[in-house]
């Protein structure tokens, strides 16, 4: 499949790096042939130099016979722009636009079907759901959910106190007294698929499944104090800043927005009268005193620098706020960075990328396709969920006796309204949620690629 | 430095040679020749136990290379390829000298051409087979081959460009398609595809298929290792004028003929550099024609053998039918400026390349501009597309050590008192060229067997500098390539 990428920026380069991998032909136009000139030594893909909404330069990549254009540049228009030029060159190629104006959000359907848009994506808008989630949810480091909300895969870190600490997992049931399956665990860096036997540590963090509605009380079992949030503060006011404090007074909680730039202020006090928004530098502690940090339930840091965030973040959970939140635009270093207390860590970037990997997947695959892809243990197993529909094989036969290839766990199955943790005598029906976690290089591209037969 | 990844591409590079190696033992099993078969086969063991022993101690090799890397890799894989590929013809007795036996394979994996041979037709079939066939091999790159057969890893292949820069011809050497896997499987499909319509072209002249696979071999690498004393000389009028055509058309660029696949005529229409090319073949040929109508039986005779001399010396193949040596100092200075020249970028011949001489000749015009005009900003198109400074940087770099080493091998070669200038100089330029024969006592009718070791190994290095566009070669003998940090 032939794959144009358009806008060699941070989220282009971490779609080529991803695209690339799985094998697809990649072709990737910029403006900044040094940009390009990295590009293309890193990964095997091909670059054009030049605007991607003229029509020479779409040529020129091969928009003729591309199958999708993903355009990710700097601007929304020129976004916009590029796709509808391209649909124009080539009337059968699926276009994905990236569009983060929040001024152009409430039209993203409008222009979606006038414009002959595949998809618009919103990284920051993603982002924030993300983390309204989180704060929805205290207790976890990162959720994921699946069928419909009806299935979770909830990220926890063992800490000092925890009352997992030296526990193996076939004794995790006495402990939480409900059914919940460890997936993956992540120990120094490094991702292990464990079985009965392993035994947990202080400083793991563990990958668990559970149906929505044993969560509150595995929180309960495990003794995390699942605290309501109800004052939150947010440091940034950039776009994530935007629709997260949108959503957040929309369900009744306190927000406070701290941004330095005045004129940013006035306008985000505009726009959310319900947020109070204040102007000041959040980077010395005095000043984050006096605006309540202890008081906080949750703090996120969003600003546009990650060496901020990340020291915020340290600062708040020294001052041992209950919940801190981490935005990352650059991942590249979260192994170094992965055994700091700052909290759950949010990338706009890569929930954006594994959107649009899901959307190439199931053009590749049109029957059977991926309905959720969600990146877990540092990106080194990914989460998918499918439909079983009538071209998968075993259905009806109870899963022990089916062969599954090796590095695939069968996560969760959801039916109608009831979610559960599988086992031996579990089946798959016509019409199931399947959650499949895999591990390593595995690309997963319809339920039967985790049959071994 | 990734040695061990350097050294698993260099195992990669040994054991397709001994699978190359495999049709010339073939040829002398079946030739009844048990002498070269023998030679094949132990050159082979050793070909292949080298290879094998170093992929076994590399598995656990990172896939990460960086550019000077590519380049060091390059050179080095070049070097032992040369080495063992000489094994053959010594372990037979074909050739009896080590150092001769490297020569012939240098010369033949570099399409050079020149060689060191008194008598070629008393060599076995094998070894002259493998003798061609090095030719083909090297024409459009083994590493190039490898990148198209052998998956490194799946993931983060970039680096594999690196690779491909430093074996390719050309100013800006670029991919043709996403993948490198699939450029390379392009190239070298139209690569077989140009060579088995020579061999068509060539068997229905009624040349018997061993000639005909040879002399294709040596036409498309744009090599120029005959199997016959007297070159092509021997050959009918009409296999001639199949050769002149087809060395033309493998000194053109390879991505030329993609486009042609896809049927993008205009591009190839506009191609400045092709325009360039074919007006230059042409302007030649016309000169030497009339220069010399007087001693030609025919002015038809005349224009064939100038075209063909023509078309042998810009894509440095060097097959010869007439002895330019006879011909008047006009016709012979025309050669003397082609060897300069070259084929295209991206094609399998040698030289400056044609696109390079263009971007000179722009530069300097620019350059001309400034003096009248300082305040002027100008930049410099090719195709329609600006061509960035670092790619007129890195031309001037390149010919300014063209220069050097031009004038360094012309001196070392001139300790040979024997030789005349006019050979000396020639020989240097045939050889740095990959051309094969040059002028005087190493025209066409000699050879370089006289040649003392020193003027040899000069002229091995020169071949390979020549092949790989010098860098490659030179970075092994910097000392800041070895240091931890540059």
């Amino acid at each position: 499949m032939k794959i144009l990428i358009a806008g060699d920026g941070k989220l282009g380069a971490t779609l080529v790096r991803q695209l690339s991998t799985e094998g697809y032909d990649v072709t990737v136009i910029d403006e900044d042939p040094a940009v390009l000139e990295t590009t293309m030594e890193q990964y095997d893909v091909i670059t054009i130099e030049g605007n991607a909404a003229t029509m020479k330069t779409l040529k020129q990549a091969g928009a003729e016979e591309a199958d999708l254009l993903i355009a990710v540049t700097g601007e929304d228009e020129l976004n916009l722009l590029s796709c509808m030029t391209a649909h124009a060159l080539n009337p059968s190629l699926h276009t994905i636009a990236r569009i983060r104006n929040p001024e152009y959000v409430d039209q993203a359907y409008t222009m979606r079907e006038n414009f002959a848009l595949s998809l618009i994506v919103n990284p920051e808008k993603q982002a924030a759901h993300e983390i309204e989630r989180l704060i929805k949810y205290p207790g976890f480091l990162k959720n994921d959910t699946f069928a419909r909300g009806h299935l979770e895969i909830v990220e926890l870190k063992i800490g000092t106190g925890s009352k997992l600490r030296n526990v193996p997992l076939s004794a995790l049931h006495d402990i939480i007294k409900c059914r919940v399956l460890v997936v993956a665990v992540l120990r120094e860096g490094t991702m292990i698929a464990p079985d009965g036997s392993f035994v947990l540590q202080e400083g793991d963090d563990i990958y668990v499944t559970a149906s929505a509605a044993d969560l509150s009380a595995l929180l309960r079992n495990l003794g995390i104090l699942q605290r309501r949030v109800k004052h939150c503060m947010i440091v940034g006011g950039g776009k994530v800043s935007y629709y997260l404090s949108q959503m957040l007074v929309k369900s009744g909680l306190s927000v406070e927005i701290i941004e330095r730039d005045a004129e940013r202020c006035i306008e985000l006090a505009d726009a959310i009268p319900e947020a109070a928004v204040v102007q000041g530098d959040a980077s010395t502690p005095a000043f984050l005193e006096s605006e309540g940090l202890s008081e906080a339930d949750s703090f996120v840091t969003l600003t546009g620098l990650d060496e901020l965030n990340i020291i915020l973040s340290l600062y708040a959970h020294s001052k041992k706020v209950p919940q801190v939140i981490t935005k990352l635009s650059r991942v590249d270093y979260s192994k170094a960075i992965g055994d700091l207390p700052i909290g759950s860590v949010i990338s706009p970037k890569e929930l954006c990328c594994s959107n649009i990997v899901r959307y190439v997947r199931a053009m590749r695959n049109q029957q059977g396709a991926a309905v959720t892809i969600h990146s877990i243990a540092d990106g080194q197993a990914e989460a998918v969920e499918f439909i079983v529909d009538d071209k998968t094989r075993h259905v009806g036969e109870p899963l022990k006796d089916i062969r599954t290839r090796n590095n695939i766990l069968i996560a969760g199955i959801s039916r109608g309204y009831r979610s559960m943790i599988p086992d031996g005598s579990s089946s798959f029906e016509i019409g199931d949620s399947v959650v499949v976690v895999c591990s390593g290089d595995t690309i997963l591209y319809s339920l039967n690629d985790i049959f071994e037969d | 430095m990734n040695f061990k990844l350097m050294a698993r591409i260099n195992a990669y590079i040994l054991v397709l040679e001994s699978a190359f190696m495999i049709i010339p033992m073939m040829i002398s099993v079946i030739g009844n020749e048990r002498r070269s078969a023998w030679g094949f086969f132990f050159a082979i063991l050793v070909t292949f136990g080298v290879g094998a022993v170093l992929w076994l101690i590399t598995r656990n090799a990172q896939n990460r290379l960086r550019a000077r890397e590519g380049m060091v890799c390059t050179g080095v894989s070049w070097i032992l390829l040369s080495l063992f590929g000489a094994l053959p013809f010594w372990f037979s007795r074909q050739i009896p000298r080590y150092l001769d036996a490297v020569f012939e394979t240098v010369s033949g994996f570099t399409t050079t051409g020149a060689s060191i041979l008194n008598d070629v037709e008393a060599m076995s079939r094998g070894c002259l087979f493998w003798r061609s066939f090095t030719h083909w091999i090297g024409g459009m790159g083994i590493l190039v081959f490898m990148l198209a057969v052998i998956p490194l890893s799946g993931k983060n292949e970039g680096f594999t460009l690196h690779l491909m820069r430093a074996e390719s011809p050309g100013p800006s050497v670029g991919k043709i398609v996403p993948k490198m896997r699939e450029t390379a499987k392009i190239l070298y499909l139209i690569y077989i595809g140009l060579t088995a319509l020579n061999v068509l072209f060539l068997t229905a002249g009624k040349m018997p298929l061993f000639d005909a696979l040879c002399t294709a071999f040596g036409t498309a690498g744009t090599g120029g290792f005959g199997i016959k004393a007297d070159s092509m000389a021997g050959y009918s009028t009409y296999l001639q004028a199949v050769t002149t055509v087809f060395m033309a058309l493998f000194g053109v660029n390879f991505s030329c003929y993609y486009l042609l696949l896809r049927k993008d005529w205009k591009s190839v229409w506009k191609d400045e550099e092709l325009r360039l090319y074919v007006a230059i073949i042409l302007l030649s040929a016309l000169c030497i024609t009339v220069n010399i109508l007087p001693q030609s039986s025919s002015p038809y005779d005349a224009w064939h053998h100038a075209a063909f001399t023509v078309s042998s010396i810009i894509t440095t193949t060097g097959f010869a039918t007439k002895d330019f040596n006879q011909w008047p100092t006009f016709s012979k200075t025309v050669i003397l400026t082609l060897m300069f020249c070259g084929a295209c970028a991206g094609s399998t011949g040698g030289g400056i390349k044609v696109s390079r001489v263009l971007l000179l000749f722009k530069g300097l015009r620019r350059n001309i501009h400034q003096i009248l005009h300082p305040q002027k900003v100008q930049t410099i198109r090719s195709n329609g597309r600006v061509i960035s400074e670092s790619i007129l940087t890195n031309t001037n770099a390149y010919l300014s050590a063209y220069a050097l080493i031009v004038i360094l091998s012309f001196i070392a070669v001139s300790l040979d008192s024997r030789f005349s200038i006019e050979s000396n100089f020639s020989a240097v330029m045939c050889c740095f060229n990959n051309i094969g024969p040059g002028l005087d006592q190493v025209g066409p009718t000699s050879n370089f067997y006289l040649c003392s070791g020193l003027t040899k190994i000069v002229l091995i290095m020169d071949m390979l500098l020549g092949r790989l566009e010098i860098f490659p070669i030179l970075v092994l003998f910097s000392r800041s390539t070895w240091k931890k940090l540059n």
